[in-house]
């Protein structure tokens, strides 16, 4: 202690009245957490670093945008073309959209598969959900700024579902649009939104660390920790491995935003928006189409928005409807098999949600939507009551340990 | 071997899904090209967009506008300032009220951007069979196949096969419907080039689609540049990292901690 300077006295002196550093060092530094943690749980943290840099893109871009029907997408060809490094801050943001949401569904998965939903973690795992939806409609406004002809018409096509709601359906839509058209008003509030929402998020996502490390990370093995032996600290152990992690995908991050800016989007949007040509395919961005899909396989309006809204919702309920006792998906035989036929039925939504809605397209998108729902309604139920689990080890320390063992023989 | 297995993994992951999501539904009907702006290290062949400028200036300008781009971006083609002046001068555009408050013309400055065509879309469609020519500045961008798209269209008009009804328009193999407003633009010494290279069809087209090509992405050769160096960095960046995870760790691994 003899070596402490001014500054961390100053420091005592502020945590010792508003304990701010020594929150932070709990939550960064002495947290402990599972040792056995795979990289799986590196997409947290990656979730955290993508909503920073989309933030932080955002506003920069905001300083130059223009949110109106005459200025929008001009404004976007003026960053691209004039503001210094305009074009790397928009592709950043383009593209970081994306990598948001590849890397929050891995997450969202990867609590599927251990059973990070379940008892004490109902809370935490319904305050991800909260981030997911929030995350939508931001990005679905933000796709609707720079004013291309995708951008009008994706918000024409989903301000309309509104209308499927009985008798007030026509008035809300016009309340959001704010007047009789897509026009100028719903630019100018999409964006207002679209500033906003992010800062919503930032806040679910303090509540979401908050529930997170009062029982502490789940862990592959999906037992509890026993005793200090089970746990190491968070620094330094997990913040390289999360660095080294984030490196990685940065890595493709910006091998996407140098070489292949507009590979994930749609050439559709570089032609300014015009009311009175409808583009031949009108296609969300790549994260909604399984709910694309699953919206255009009921053959009913009403019905199709309500399958869309359920197929999040019901992910409320998974605590509830997944009835094993045993959380990580390693030690259920079956269920680990009816995962990954999930996540191929959830593949095969996408790839349906981007073609045309007809012929084959129609019945395959309507047996995976099927299949979406009976997965959770009917097979985690069952499956949670008749299969018999493997197994589980006795401790965190111990199932390590044994590995150790067998990799040294 | 657990960290191989992931990174393959992701590799496939991050390489086949979206390969799969948005592989495009419809037919292509022209040839995929490679350009000198195509891979890791393509550039803009300026020598090219500078005769697809020509092209550009002498054929297409009649019809299409290029509003995004200001005559002062030329310099970005190796043209002088003093040769982007004498370039924009022979434009005009409306100049601000004067103090009697007449509005006049004056000579295009490079800081103007390209001037349009028509004072207004109206006038556009009344003059050309009722269809709105396109800008050009973002074209490569906007359309599905971008420069090979572009290419295989403007080669791509033919005579219309045996009962096929064009209407109003022209027999096109490459266009969407096949028939479209635009009648064929270029035939092959359409120009004579500034440098005294052959005007071939196929070489003037190459040179418009160079041309346009840059005028989409202006900052290509900058972002290409810029990116290699920064993957290259981080490639680094992610060895030292994962050696230092490793380091790190033994003790958690072997069990000391």
């Amino acid at each position: 202690m003899s070596n402490r300077g001014k500054g961390s006295r100053v420091i005592d002196w502020i945590d010792y009245r508003l304990p701010i550093f020594s929150t932070l060092r709990h939550t960064l530094v002495d947290y402990p957490t599972p040792r056995n943690l795979n990289y799986w749980w590196n997409f947290g943290s990656l979730a955290g670093i993508f909503l920073l840099i989309q933030i932080i893109t955002g506003i920069v871009l905001a300083m130059h945008y223009t949110p109106s029907v005459e200025g929008a997408f001009a404004s976007i060809e003026h960053i691209m073309r004039d503001v210094n490094y305009g074009w790397l801050i928009r592709y950043v943001h383009m593209n970081g959209a994306s990598f948001f949401f590849i890397v929050v569904y891995i997450h969202i998965f990867r609590g599927l598969y251990y059973g990070s939903y379940k008892s004490p973690r109902e809370v935490l795992w319904w305050l991800g959900l909260i981030i997911l939806l929030l995350m939508m409609a931001t990005a679905f406004m933000g796709y609707v700024l720079p004013w291309g002809q995708m951008s009008f018409w994706g918000a024409t096509v989903i301000t309309n579902l509104f209308s499927a709601i009985p008798v007030v359906g026509t008035a809300v839509v016009e309340w959001l649009w704010g007047g009789f058209a897509v026009d100028n008003a719903l630019l100018n509030r999409f964006f207002a939104l679209h500033y906003l929402f992010p800062f919503l998020i930032v806040g679910v996502v303090i509540l979401h660390i908050v529930a997170l490390h009062t029982h502490g990370s789940n862990n592959p093995l999906g037992i509890d920790r026993k005793g200090p032996q089970d746990s190491i600290p968070f620094h330094p152990y997990y913040t390289i491995k999360d660095l080294f992690g984030l490196s990685f995908v940065l890595s493709i991050f910006f091998f996407v935003v140098f070489f292949a800016p507009d590979y994930l989007g749609h050439p559709d949007n570089y032609i300014p928006a015009d009311p009175l040509k409808t583009p031949a395919h009108i296609v969300p961005e790549w994260y909604f189409l399984p709910f694309y899909a699953i919206l255009r396989a009921i053959p009913d309006k009403l019905g199709g928005v309500l399958a869309m809204i359920s197929a999040i919702f019901i992910l409320f309920l998974l605590p509830w409807l997944d009835t094993s006792k045993v959380r990580s998906a390693t030690f259920r035989p079956i269920y680990k098999k009816l995962f990954w036929l999930l996540v191929i039925d959830l593949i095969v939504l996408t790839w349906v949600g981007g073609k045309p809605a007809e012929g084959n397209y129609i019945l395959i998108g309507r047996i995976a939507t099927i299949y979406y729902f009976v997965h959770f309604i009917f097979i985690m139920p069952i499956v949670g009551l008749v299969e018999k689990p493997r197994p589980l080890p006795n401790s965190i320390s111990q199932s390590v340990l044994a590995n150790i063992v067998k990799e040294e023989r | 071997m657990e960290i191989i297995r992931n990174i393959i993994f992701f590799i496939l992951f991050f390489s086949f899904i979206p390969n799969l999501l948005l592989g495009a539904s419809s037919e292509k009907n022209y040839e995929i090209r490679s350009f000198s702006s195509d891979g890791v290290l393509g550039k803009i062949d300026k020598a090219a967009a500078r005769r697809g400028l020509q092209v550009y200036t002498e054929i297409c300008a009649g019809c299409h506008g290029l509003k995004h781009v200001a005559y002062r971006n030329l310099t970005d083609l190796g043209l002088s300032m003093e040769q982007v002046k004498a370039f924009a001068s022979q434009f005009e555009v409306r100049a601000l009220p004067n103090d009697e408050g007449e509005v006049n013309m004056r000579a295009a400055l490079p800081y103007d951007k390209f001037v349009e065509p028509y004072e207004n879309d109206n006038l556009a469609k009344v003059m050309n069979n009722g269809a709105v020519p396109p800008d050009l500045s973002l074209i490569i961008k906007a359309r599905a196949g971008g420069a090979s798209y572009f290419y295989g269209l403007l080669a791509g008009y033919e005579e219309a096969p045996d009962n096929f009804d064009v209407g109003n328009g022209y027999y096109n193999k490459v266009y969407p419907g096949h028939v479209i407003a635009m009648p064929q633009p270029l035939y092959g010494d359409d120009v004579e080039y500034a440098d005294g290279t052959e005007a071939s069809l196929e070489q003037e087209i190459n040179d418009l689609t160079m041309f346009l090509t840059w005028t989409a992405q202006p900052e290509l050769d900058n972002r290409k540049e810029m990116g290699f160096k920064t993957i290259l960095f981080l490639i680094f960046m992610t060895i030292i990292l994962f050696m230092s995870y490793r380091k790190i760790w033994k003790r958690v691994k072997s069990g000391i901690v």
